[in-house]
């Protein structure tokens, strides 16, 4: 199943897990499903028009899916996921 | 024309001109270059040094801000004789105790829209050492409006990113990240922490980008993010693209001159924690312990994270976690006086506008927080 690896600043949403094994055939699914299990997450993530919020990033490898098909983009069984925040300490 | 290297200077960055993708010729182009460092903590302190160190010829650096004791546990720069002292001045002395034939220029001032472009007009590449998102996109328009390089870093708890924005050749810091967190989404290295280490590695990587765009050498990061996570122990790097419909560096760019960045983001352009929710919602530690005193009946709520509570806690108060609190409304009644307090009054406001958004009245911040209890009221407890 896809994995959605969870930066250090979402994972007060997710009990501290840094990554989760989440079922989907796209990457909207897998969300759901995390999101499911970690309804703290939601609105970190997504919009009330349920949209990636602009400053989240969600990258499919090395490749943003916002350049890919977006929340649509196909998964295969051993994708991982990386969410990437927007964070500015210094 | 390069600026000759003295005996002295060859003797120095002896280990620099073996080097054949340096030599002679690189460490001249070094001497001659000019950096300015935005931020004199986390990461400004390994740059600078690197930067100082392996003999760039004029640095910049830009803060207002003086050094703290909480700083020396990662800002290696500075030290215990200079807490107190602003730390441009501060970074200023130890880079030329480093290397005493190099020019240190120091602001000491906020960065704005007003002052950026005299700052920065010296300079070849200018690097993002900034702790706040105001002074971030500050930063990159900046850049972008005089197309000098930004060499960026960011760092939070165990997570880091670097990268060159280069908006004449590569996205800028708008085309990944168009619009900043709301206010009070991302919790600030003051509210949540980071591994003292963390700014080493991260302002590292910086120094060795900088080093690079100056000697032309290597693949920059450019078009990529490079992502480290300390926990790990892992690098990945990510492809970054342009955005067409980049607001400053798009197709049809709508910013063409520096904005008020801290209405843009809507928080201030520094880290520090504000601690007040205003004075009609404010409780002073003093206030609040003369009520407890009087035996008036109130609710404590600690919104802090459980492990802050071995470090300091307030007798009788209860523990609702920030990122639960939205949820755990029900808990709450809002007929009782409540008082909410956290570390510095930053994370107890927002819970305080939570509530009263919810429509709770009798509700109150503790101002600054379990440290300012600490110090006007028990100085058993520690400040932290």
């Amino acid at each position: 199943m896809p994995i959605m690896k969870i930066p250090s600043p979402l994972r007060p949403y997710t009990e501290g897990q840094s990554s989760i094994i989440a079922p989907g055939e796209k990457v909207s699914e897998v969300l759901d499903f995390t999101l499911e299990q970690y309804p703290l997450l939601k609105k970190h993530l997504l919009s009330d028009d349920q949209q990636l919020r602009p400053f989240v990033n969600v990258f499919l490898g090395d490749q943003n899916i916002k350049e890919l098909q977006g929340i649509e983009t196909p998964l295969k069984e051993d994708d991982t996921l990386m969410i990437i925040p927007s964070i500015a300490g210094g | 024309m390069l600026p000759k290297l003295s005996h002295k200077e060859i003797h120095r960055y002896s280990r620099h001109l073996l080097i054949p993708d340096v030599g002679l010729a690189g460490q001249q182009k070094l001497k001659a270059a000019s950096v300015l460092i935005i931020g004199t903590g986390g990461l400004g302190s390994p740059v600078a040094l690197y930067l100082a160190a392996a003999g760039v010829g004029r640095i910049g650096l830009v803060d207002y801000d003086l050094v703290d004791f909480s700083n020396l546990q990662r800002q290696i720069i500075h030290g215990e004789s200079r807490l107190g002292d602003l730390k441009v001045e501060s970074a200023r002395d130890r880079l030329l105790d480093l290397n005493s034939e190099i020019q240190v220029d120091i602001y000491k001032e906020f960065i704005t829209s007003e002052n950026a472009f005299e700052i920065a007009e010296p300079y070849d590449l200018i690097i993002d050492c900034t702790d706040n998102f105001p002074t971030r996109y500050l930063v990159n328009d900046l850049c972008v409006l005089t197309g000098k390089p930004n060499v960026y870093g960011s760092i939070f708890r165990f997570d880091g990113q670097a990268s060159v924005f280069s908006a004449e050749q590569g996205p800028c810091y708008r085309c990944l990240f168009p619009e900043p967190p709301p206010p009070g989404m991302v919790p600030s290295c003051a509210e949540g922490g980071v591994f003292g280490v963390l700014p080493g590695t991260i302002g590292s990587i910086q120094a060795a980008e900088a080093l690079k765009l100056i000697l032309g050498i290597g693949e920059p990061l450019i078009g990529k993010l490079l992502l480290f996570d300390a926990l790990d122990m892992s690098f990945q790097t990510v492809k970054l693209q342009k955005n067409p419909g980049c607001m400053i560096c798009g197709e049809n760019p709508e910013i063409s001159e520096l904005i008020d960045y801290e209405d843009f983001c809507g928080m201030p352009a520094h880290d520090h924690d504000a601690g007040s929710a205003g004075k009609d919602w404010d409780i002073t530690a003093g206030d609040l312990a003369a009520q407890l005193n009087e035996g008036i009946d109130l609710r404590l709520i600690d919104v802090r994270e459980p492990h802050e509570q071995e470090i300091s806690n307030l007798d009788g108060s209860e523990l609702i976690p920030l990122g639960q609190f939205a949820s755990r409304l029900s808990e709450l009644d809002s007929a009782q006086e409540i008082v909410i307090y956290c570390k510095s009054g930053t994370r107890s406001t927002r819970a305080l506008e939570i509530l009263v958004s919810a429509g709770f009245k009798k509700v109150k911040n503790l101002k600054h927080g379990i440290n300012a209890w600490a110090l006007e009221v028990d100085p058993s407890l520690p400040i932290y």
